[in-house]
C-alpha cells in the first residue's frame, strides 16, 4: 500500500491535500496518467473489481438466473434452501434462497443495481450542492464565506450517521428521507474541498485575466474556476460513493428506509438477520460479500486516483 | 486568550440554541404523534384529553417556549412510550452505551497503536504490508455486516459467546455495569470488538503516519547517533511525540463511537442509547428523540470546545481566534 495515505476520506472531512492543478492539465494527454494509475497492483485489483461490479449491475436482468421481483417465478417450496441446491424444476440455486424462495444470487445482482444507483446519485447530488456552495463561498468571500464555512465546520464536527439520524428523526422513515439524510450528511465535505481548492485558484492570473475581460461572475465560476478545481473533487466523490453505499446499507439495515420494490444490498442483509440465529448464514453472508467487494474496489480506485491526480506526487 | 475562550463559549452556546430550534420545530412540524400513540378505539373526548395531557394542542411557539423552559431544568417532557421523563429514560441507558464505547476505544488503542507503531518502524516488511492492507479492510467492511458475521461465527457456529443483551450486571456508583461480572464481560466482548473495528484501523493508520514523520526528525537521528538503545528511542523519543495527535484523535473519536454505537447496539440487542433512539424514531416518541438529539449536540459541541482548549494548551502556536 502507498505510504501516508488514509484511504477513506478522514472522519473530519479534511480534504485530502487540496491540489493546485495547473490550467494546462486539461490539454495534457490522458495516457501517462492512466499508465501511472495502473502501475500500482492494488489499483488494478480495485479497477477490475469495480468493472465486474458495474458489469453485473448493468446487465443484471440478463445475467441473473431468476427475476427475484417477479412473483410468478418464485416458489415458496424453494425457500431457505442452502447454497448449491436445485429448485423443484431443476434450476440450480448457486448461493441458496431466502425466506421467500428468492434466488440469493439474483437478489444480489439486482440489489447491487439499486445500491450503485443510490450511491452514485447521492454522491453526484451532494457533489453538485457542496461544490456549488464551496466555489461560491471562495469566489464571493466576505460574510457569505464566513457563514458558510462555519456551517460546514459545524456539520463536519458531527459524525455522518448522527446527521443522518437527525434528519430521519425529524422527517421520519422512508426511502426519500434516507436519500435526503445522506445528502445532508455529505455535502459539507465537498464544500470544504471545493473552497480549499478554489481559494488557491482564485489568486491565479487566468482568473484575474477573466475578470479584467469583464466576463460575468457565473461564467468565470463555471468555465474557469470549476474545471481547474475538479481533480480533488473527483477524488472525494469517488470515496463518497463508497461511503454513501455503506451509509445507505446501514440505514436500510436499521429499518429506517421503508421497504421498496427493489431492495438494496443493505436490505438483503437485513432480511437474513432473522434467520441468522438458526444458522442460515447464506441469506446475509453473500449480499455482505457483494457489498464488501463494491466498497473495497471503490476505495482502492479512489486511493490511487488521489495519488495520481495530486501534482505533488506526479514526478 | 481569555477573550477568545469566551467568544468560543458564546459561539458554542449559540450553536446549541440554534439546534434546539431546528430539532424542536423539525420534529414537531412533521409527523403526527397523535395518530400513532393514541389508541384508535378511544372516543373523541378521551382523545382530546390525552392530547391535552401531552400538551399537543397548544400552538407550536408555546410548546417551544415551555420546552426551552423545561430544558433549563433538564426536563424534556415525558416519554410517550415509557411514561417517564425522557431524560431519565436516556440517562438510564447511558451507562450501557458508555461502557460499550469505552471498551471499544480500549480495544482500538491496544490493538491499533502497537500495530501502527510496528508498521511505521518497519514499513518494508511483509508483515507491515499485511497490516496496512488489513486496515483498508477495517475501513471498508460495513460495521453491521461484520457484527452479523461475529454473531454467526462466535454465537451460532462455535457457541462461545452470547449475542444478545448485557448479561449479568453489577451495581457501581449508582449504575449497572456489565464489565464487573464474567457473564457481562462475555456479553460485552463481541459488540465492543465490532464497534472497535473502524477505530482500530483509524488509530493504526494515524500512528503509522505519525511514526514515519517523527522518525525523520533530527532528535531521533541524534538519539540514534548517541547510541541510545532502540527501545529507549522508540518508547521515549518516538512514542512520546506521537501521543499529542493520537490522544486528540482518541478524544475526537469518542463522540463518534457513541454515535456509531447505534448500529452495534441494534445488532447485539445492547440496551443502550443507540437502540433507544432507533426504537424511538420508529415509534415517533418525540420527547425521547428531542432529548437524545439535544444531548448529542451538547456532547459534540462541548467535545469540540474542550479539544480547542487542549490544542492551545498543548501547542502555543495554535491561536483560538484564528479564522476558519
Amino acid at each position: 500500500m502507498d505510504s501516508n495515505s488514509v484511504p477513506v476520506a478522514d472522519p473530519h472531512g479534511n480534504p485530502p491535500t487540496p491540489t493546485g492543478s495547473t490550467g494546462a492539465s486539461a490539454s495534457r494527454s490522458i495516457w501517462p496518467a492512466l499508465l501511472r494509475f495502473f502501475s500500482a497492483p492494488a489499483a488494478v485489483v480495485g479497477a477490475l473489481g469495480l468493472l465486474i461490479v458495474l458489469f453485473v449491475a448493468i446487465f443484471a436482468p440478463w445475467l441473473s438466473p431468476q427475476n427475484p421481483f417477479d412473483l410468478m417465478q418464485l416458489d415458496i417450496l424453494d425457500s431457505r434452501l442452502p447454497p448449491g441446491s436445485e429448485s423443484f424444476s431443476g434450476v440450480p440455486y448457486i448461493l441458496g434462497t431466502d425466506g421467500q424462495g428468492r434466488d440469493i444470487l439474483s437478489g444480489i445482482m439486482y440489489g447491487l443495481r439499486t445500491s450503485l444507483i443510490v450511491g452514485l446519485a447521492l454522491a453526484i447530488a451532494a457533489a453538485l450542492i457542496g461544490t456549488t456552495l464551496g466555489l461560491m463561498a471562495a469566489y464571493v468571500g466576505g460574510r457569505t464565506e464566513g457563514f458558510m464555512m462555519r456551517l460546514v465546520d459545524l456539520q463536519l464536527s458531527f459524525p455522518t450517521i448522527l446527521m443522518a439520524l437527525m434528519v430521519l428523526a425529524i422527517l421520519g422513515n422512508g426511502v426519500t428521507n434516507v436519500v435526503l439524510a445522506i445528502i445532508v450528511a455529505e455535502w459539507a465535505t465537498y464544500a470544504r474541498t471545493a473552497r480549499g481548492t478554489a481559494l488557491v485558484e482564485r489568486e491565479k492570473e487566468y482568473i484575474e485575466a477573466a475578470r479584467c475581460l469583464r466576463i460575468p461572475g457565473h461564467r468565470v465560476l463555471l468555465r474557469h474556476l470549476l474545471p481547474n478545481c475538479l481533480a480533488p473533487i473527483i477524488v472525494i466523490a469517488t470515496m463518497q460513493v463508497a461511503r454513501a453505499i455503506g451509509l445507505e446499507a446501514t440505514l436500510s439495515f436499521l429499518g429506517l428506509g421503508a421497504s421498496v420494490t427493489q431492495p438494496s444490498l443493505g436490505m438483503l442483509i437485513a432480511n437474513g438477520y432473522q434467520y441468522l440465529l438458526s444458522g442460515l448464514y447464506w441469506i446475509s453472508f453473500y449480499p455482505g460479500i457483494a457489498l464488501l467487494i463494491t466498497i473495497v474496489s471503490i476505495n482502492l480506485v479512489g486511493d490511487r486516483l488521489r495519488d495520481v491526480l495530486n501534482p505533488r506526487n506526479a514526478r | 486568550m481569555i477573550t477568545s475562550l469566551i467568544r468560543r463559549a458564546i459561539q458554542a452556546g449559540f450553536v446549541i440554541f440554534a439546534m434546539t430550534l431546528i430539532v424542536f420545530i423539525g420534529v414537531n412540524v412533521i409527523g403526527n404523534p397523535v395518530d400513532i400513540l393514541i389508541n384508535p378505539d378511544l372516543n373523541q373526548a378521551e382523545r382530546l384529553r390525552v392530547v391535552e395531557s401531552l400538551g399537543l394542542d397548544r400552538p407550536l411557539w408555546q410548546q417551544y417556549l415551555s420546552f426551552l423552559h423545561g430544558l433549563t431544568q433538564g426536563d424534556f417532557g415525558d416519554s410517550f412510550v415509557y411514561s417517564k421523563p425522557a431524560l431519565d429514560v436516556i440517562v438510564e441507558r447511558l451507562p450501557a452505551t458508555l461502557e460499550l464505547a469505552l471498551c471499544a476505544m480500549l480495544i482500538a488503542i491496544v490493538v491499533g497503536l502497537p500495530l501502527g507503531l510496528y508498521a511505521g518502524l518497519y514499513p518494508n516488511r511483509v508483515s507491515s504490508k499485511v497490516i496496512m492492507t488489513g486496515s483498508i479492510l477495517g475501513f471498508s467492511l460495513p460495521t453491521f455486516w461484520v457484527g452479523l458475521m461475529f454473531i454467526l461465527l462466535f454465537a451460532v457456529q462455535l457457541g462461545w459467546l452470547p449475542s444478545n443483551g448485557r448479561g449479568e450486571t453489577e451495581l457501581l456508583f449508582g449504575a449497572r455495569w456489565s464489565f464487573l461480572t464474567a457473564d457481562g464481560l462475555a456479553h460485552l466482548f463481541l459488540p465492543a470488538l465490532n464497534l472497535a473495528l473502524f477505530k482500530t484501523s483509524l488509530i493504526l493508520r494515524l500512528t503509522r503516519a505519525g511514526v514515519q514523520e517523527v522518525v525523520m526528525q533530527d532528535y531521533v537521528k541524534f538519539a540514534r547517533a548517541k547510541g541510545l538503545r532502540e527501545n529507549r528511542i522508540i518508547f521515549v523519543h518516538i512514542l512520546k511525540n506521537l501521543m499529542i495527535p493520537v490522544v486528540t484523535i482518541i478524544g475526537l473519536e469518542f463522540g463518534s463511537l457513541i454515535a456509531f454505537s447505534v448500529v452495534t447496539e441494534s445488532i447485539f440487542g445492547w440496551p443502550g442509547m443507540g437502540k433507544l433512539i432507533i426504537d424511538s424514531i420508529n415509534l415517533l416518541d418525540r420527547p425521547v428523540i428531542v432529548a437524545y438529539l439535544m444531548m448529542m449536540v451538547v456532547l459534540f459541541v462541548s467535545l469540540n470546545f474542550i479539544i480547542d482548549i487542549c490544542y492551545t494548551l498543548l501547542d502555543p502556536r495554535v491561536r483560538l481566534d484564528g479564522k476558519g
